[in-house]
């Protein structure tokens, strides 16, 4: 089953033209800039844009098609806003039964399920006023849960928090990624969120469709650096904790060696994502000797894409992984860099911070993959 | 001093809490769509609710004799019907008070709902609540300062009206004479004393209105953004 959505919207000077079937399964990433259409796309699909054109189908059920048009309440999506749009006149407990009591006798999670994956116990008898931005966005989650959607339409739920709230809520959200059954669109203009949280990503500029396909290609295509922007450009590549040393670092296997990593709070044996900013990767024809650095991959080139400018984006097979490095059009040169040719990929660990690198699934001593 | 008779005050209160309850199930719609509609005719609505702010009452009252009376289709129809003219009857100031008094329901409400805005009814929605289910449940909670606003100045504009009543009731006891046109009888005939008495009531009534609208809105501060 897919959304298939064929629409267009013209207002003023910008217009939006989108022809795209969208998977349900798991997390799909719409990612651009700002301005670039995300969320008035994810409007459209809500039903909540009148002047949108064209039509959208959820698997059999048509939403939108010509004259024909379902009301947003019917079509059982749900949305958690970027502003959160919790009702002010009702509490934390009252905005979690709004929803619940609209979706008795659907088949939806659970309120116990929903106040324990998001730890909202605490917060149930609060005033919504008196919650933070963080907390906030958490009841937001657990609301639109609640309604038992079909489908769960994201718009930026961290842009509005500081770096420490983001830090705060991602675990919930890379949970709920991981273990809800409903399918999620996932709108962001941060490559890092959509690398943590997505296994789908489409890639929207200007209204239009750059680029679609599975989260992991798309994140190693040297094509699609330009679109990430090449400063947030970065494979993300799965790894496994190996083990646990005495001197604060862990041990993580990859498809191409092992790496190392401050330490990293998991069982033995979980895997993760970590994300490789292209630009963090130094490449090195022999093996480096006499480098202070911890984490050097053996890498074959696959490609080599030169950009405008001084730069230029090489792709690596490392392993069964794809990771890219961001060097100068003189380093290729110098280094003769080819598809073919072997190579060292020395990755900086200082740049894979913390933020960077995938939490492990299941925090809180909740059963890990 | 004789007190006054008192006829005049209950005959307002009862005119003045008739207009309000059907101002309140009139209005809304109204001051809804004005709040949500982006219709070119928009202006043209919100210029024919705004018009007795602006109007003389005697205008008002003098088309309203026109239109009501048993000469008019109207007023002719409901004289055939039940037998009572509308014109110098209860019913008729009521339909007079309607219409004097409607911008002081439509303008607190049409603000009100344009404060609340579209966002948290989208919220609603997309939490499967119907349009109904959202605006009893959502709007007209977040609005709830608007509609007491609007209760209070509905009501107390009635009991405050004189103009219209005086063209289109009269002075009849017990059916149209409300206390502004007493006090007014009470001046004409020179009996002072009971003109004191119903005007400083009147006052202190207004003040105490005034003040309870100003107090409530103090303490019940409009919901946004929570």
């Amino acid at each position: 089953m897919a959304l298939s959505v064929d629409i267009r919207l013209n207002h003023g000077d910008f217009s939006l033209q989108v022809a795209q079937a969208f998977a349900l399964t798991g997390v799909t990433g719409l990612f651009g800039p700002s301005g670039s259409g995300k969320s008035t796309l994810l409007r459209v699909i809500a039903g909540l844009e009148g002047r949108a054109r064209g039509r959208v189908a959820m698997g059999p059920e048509i939403w939108q098609d010509g004259g024909k048009h379902v009301p947003p309440h019917r079509r059982g999506v749900g949305y958690v806003f970027q502003d959160t749009r919790l009702f002010p006149h009702l509490g934390v407990r009252g905005n979690l039964d709004y929803a619940l009591h609209r979706a008795r006798g659907l088949d939806g999670p659970g309120l116990d399920e929903v106040i324990d994956a998001l730890d909202l116990g605490p917060l149930l008898a609060r005033r919504t006023a008196d919650l933070s931005g963080g907390e906030k966005q958490r009841v937001a989650i657990g609301r639109a849960l609640l309604a038992a959607p079909k489908l769960l339409l994201m718009d930026e739920p961290l842009a509005a928090l500081d770096e420490a709230r983001k830090a705060e809520i991602l675990p919930y959200l890379e949970r709920l990624c991981d273990q809800s059954r409903v399918p999620i669109l996932y709108v962001s203009h941060s490559v890092t969120e959509v690398a943590r949280l997505a296994q789908h990503m489409v890639v929207l500029r200007e209204g239009r469709v750059l680029r679609a396909g599975p989260a992991a290609e798309l994140l190693s295509d040297p094509e699609a650096v330009p679109m990430v922007g090449s400063r947030e450009a970065g494979a993300v590549i799965e790894a496994r904790i190996v083990a646990q040393h005495a001197d604060g670092l862990t041990e993580l296997a990859v498809s191409a060696g092992t790496l190392f990593l401050p330490r990293i709070d998991a069982a033995i044996g979980a895997t993760l994502r970590l994300r490789i900013p292209a630009q963090d990767v130094i490449l090195a024809r022999a093996r480096p000797e006499g480098l202070s650095a911890l984490n050097i991959l053996p890498v074959v080139v696959t490609e080599v894409r030169e950009g405008e400018g001084p730069g230029a984006v090489v792709q690596l097979q490392a392993g069964s992984d794809l990771v890219l490095a961001r060097l100068t059009r003189r380093s290729v040169a110098a280094l003769g860099l080819k598809p073919g040719v072997a190579a060292h990929a020395v990755l900086k660990s200082v740049a894979l911070a913390k933020s960077d690198i995938g939490t492990p699934h299941g925090l809180k001593g909740v059963s890990l993959t | 001093m004789a007190l006054p008779d008192l006829g005049p005050l209950w005959l307002t209160l009862q005119l003045a809490a008739i207009t309000t309850a059907i101002l309140l199930v009139l209005g809304t719609p109204v001051a809804w769509w004005l709040a949500h509609t982006g219709s070119r005719v928009k202006p043209v609505i919100e210029a024919i609710t705004a018009l007795p702010l602006v109007l003389p009452p005697t205008v008002l009252g003098f088309y309203l004799l026109i239109l009501l009376s048993p000469r008019s289709a109207i007023g002719g129809f409901w004289l055939d019907v039940t037998g009572t003219t509308l014109t110098f009857s209860f019913l008729g100031l009521i339909v007079a008070s309607t219409l004097y008094s409607m911008p002081f329901t439509v303008q607190p409400l049409q603000a009100a709902f344009e404060t609340v805005g579209r966002t948290p009814l989208e919220a609603a929605a997309m939490l499967r609540a119907g349009p109904l289910d959202r605006f009893v449940t959502v709007a007209a909670p977040l609005a709830g300062r608007g509609f007491l606003t609007a209760s209070v100045l509905t009501f107390a504009h009635t009991i405050g009206e004189f103009g219209v009543v005086l063209m289109v009731g009269g002075n009849i006891p017990g059916q149209t004479k409300v206390i502004s046109i007493a006090i007014y009888e009470h001046v004409e005939t020179i009996r002072y004393a009971e003109a004191h008495l119903l005007s400083a009531g009147l006052l202190v009534f207004s003040f105490l209105v005034l003040l309870l609208v100003y107090v409530l809105n103090r303490r019940f501060p409009i919901h946004v953004g929570g």
